[in-house]
């Protein structure tokens, strides 16, 4: 196994993404909002996919979400996540709208989880990536 | 046209399957043919009457224009066909397009196969990260977290018992057990299945599906056309629908109401029937939670009751609502799908290893994605 197996897989780039991860950079996560109809998306999109139009701003979110659901890993897919089990991957929705799939990091355990809690953001960097997760809040 | 013009028109001839399992050396194309030879045999059908071929794209990898391979494999020149492509929901869409093509002229004789070897073949499709190209970076791995995630929010809206997830396996492991075509030929206790190892909280390996290579086919006519060929045993074709909710698990607006339910209102609308009406049914169960979600969004019990609905012998052969009476994807095979028709065929024509006695509606479902895609099949006797 390569030291470089061990490192956390670095997100897939492309010109739509790498404004995501930069922002995270400075700290902040950020999502698209239409500049037609309003609606708020994730992931990177060239195109609003409630009214289809092409024209958008990015806008940092304040932080806040709740925990749709979440999932703990006893079985490691990929290297990297090994010596990580078990660690739990949530579907998180942001209080502007927009859905993820991000970490609970922290402190936390998974059992003491609940549906519809409160969370809040907590930028982490690991192998030189700035990864969105998030805390009970 | 009322929507139930269709319903009885169109016939299950025959059906064919291989072995299932670990198939080593077999390519999917080679799997598909010899399904497809033992589905025309059971029709009785020579492959020079078949004039519509629809394939499955085969999960473990993709291929292009594969329905063309297996055209040429097969010589056939189909007048209507394709690869499909609605993940596991892929084999009913199919026969209900190929009974719309039927009824519509477009062809006579239509065959249908699904072929798969992620056992002992290509794995390609299986293991990758989810959703969009940043889902690794969060461990997002695996077909069974997908399906895990949807479970955990079942659980806690709905106050859903773990042992609600173990009597669907139980079921399956039971009625697989007694299935001699079957992969997995082991019972599984209640107690057993508190005891299995969890893979992705709260999916434990006992909640999840087998890998398997294998093939199944079905050969589709009209009644009219199968009373002409003296077809020994159709199966009328009563209702079909679909649903496709298309959001990634992490985009979903709603978890835990799948597209299930519009598939089904589709089907049962189209067959005149109700849930009371179903004697057997087949419930895809690549993991527990698939089945459980689909007994509910079909209406054979309350939203969220379906934890409380399925234990205490219910779903079991000598219960209300046999289902999976073959084994189903938990111990027949993994295979994606249409395995689940085929025992649906032989409930109708009475000779299943696990016969529901005097049953004469079964409803099938087939889902694909992680719950992305949803096709539903009643047949009738």
């Amino acid at each position: 196994m390569t030291e470089d197996s061990l490192k956390l897989p670095a997100p897939g780039l492309s010109d739509l993404s790498r404004p995501f991860w930069q922002a995270l950079d400075g700290g902040a996560l950020s999502f698209q909002r239409c500049a037609s109809c309003g609606h708020a998306w994730l992931p990177a999109r060239s195109e609003c996919p409630n009214c289809l139009g092409d024209a958008w701003s990015r806008e940092p979110a304040s932080g806040s979400a709740t925990l749709v659901s979440w999932v703990v890993y006893r079985h490691a897919y990929h290297p990297a996540f090994a010596p990580r089990l078990p660690y739990t991957v949530a579907v998180v929705r942001l209080a502007e709208g927009p859905q993820m799939i991000s970490n609970i990091t922290g402190d936390v355990d998974a059992a003491a989880l609940r549906i519809d809690q409160p969370l809040r953001l907590v930028v982490e960097t690991e192998d030189g990536i700035a990864v969105p997760r998030f805390a009970p809040a | 046209m009322p929507s139930s013009s269709l319903s009885g028109k169109v016939v299950i001839a025959g059906i064919g399957h291989t072995a299932f399992g670990k198939l080593p050396g077999r390519s999917t194309v080679s799997l598909n043919v010899e399904a497809i030879r033992k589905a025309l045999a059971d029709a009785g059908v020579e492959k020079g009457q078949v004039d519509a071929l629809f394939a499955k794209a085969p999960t473990s990898r993709f291929e292009m224009m594969y329905a063309q391979k297996l055209a040429e494999a097969t010589a056939l020149q189909p007048r209507i066909g394709g690869i499909w492509d609605h993940g596991g929901a892929s084999n009913i869409s199919m026969i209900s397009y190929a009974a719309m093509a039927i009824e519509a002229g477009q062809c006579e004789i239509a065959v249908v196969a699904l072929a798969d070897n992620p056992a002992t073949g290509s794995r390609q499709a299986y293991e990758k990260s989810y959703g969009d190209d940043d889902s690794a970076t969060y461990g997002w791995f695996g077909t069974p977290a997908g399906y895990a995630m949807i479970a955990q929010r079942h659980l806690q809206q709905y106050g859903t018992p773990n042992d609600g997830l173990g009597a669907i396996a139980v079921a399956c492991r039971r009625h697989g057990a007694a299935n001699p075509q079957a992969q997995l030929r082991k019972p599984l206790t209640i107690e057993q299945y508190r005891e299995s190892r969890m893979i992705v909280e709260p999916l434990r390996r006992d909640d999840c599906c087998l890998v398997s290579d294998g093939a199944a086919a079905v050969v589709l006519m009209s009644a009219e056309h199968a009373r002409a060929l003296n077809v020994a045993r159709p199966v009328p074709i009563l209702g079909f629908g679909q649903g496709q909710t298309s959001w990634d698990v992490a985009l979903r607006p709603d978890l835990t109401t799948t597209a299930a339910k519009v598939s089904a209102q589709a089907a049962f609308r189209m067959a005149a029937l109700t849930p009371a009406d179903i004697d057997v049914a087949q419930i895809y169960d690549c993991f527990t939670i698939a089945a459980l979600m689909t007994l509910e969004d079909y209406g054979f019990c309350a939203k969220g009751q379906g934890g409380h609905w399925v234990q205490g012998g219910r779903i079991e052969l000598g219960g209300e609502l046999p289902i999976n009476t073959s084994g189903g994807l938990l111990s027949e095979t993994g295979m994606p799908g249409l395995q689940l028709v085929l025992e649906g065929v032989r409930q109708m024509r009475g000779d299943s290893v696990n016969q529901v006695v005097g049953a004469r509606r079964c409803i099938v479902s087939n889902q694909g994605g992680v719950m992305h895609t949803h096709s539903t099949l009643i047949l009738g006797n």
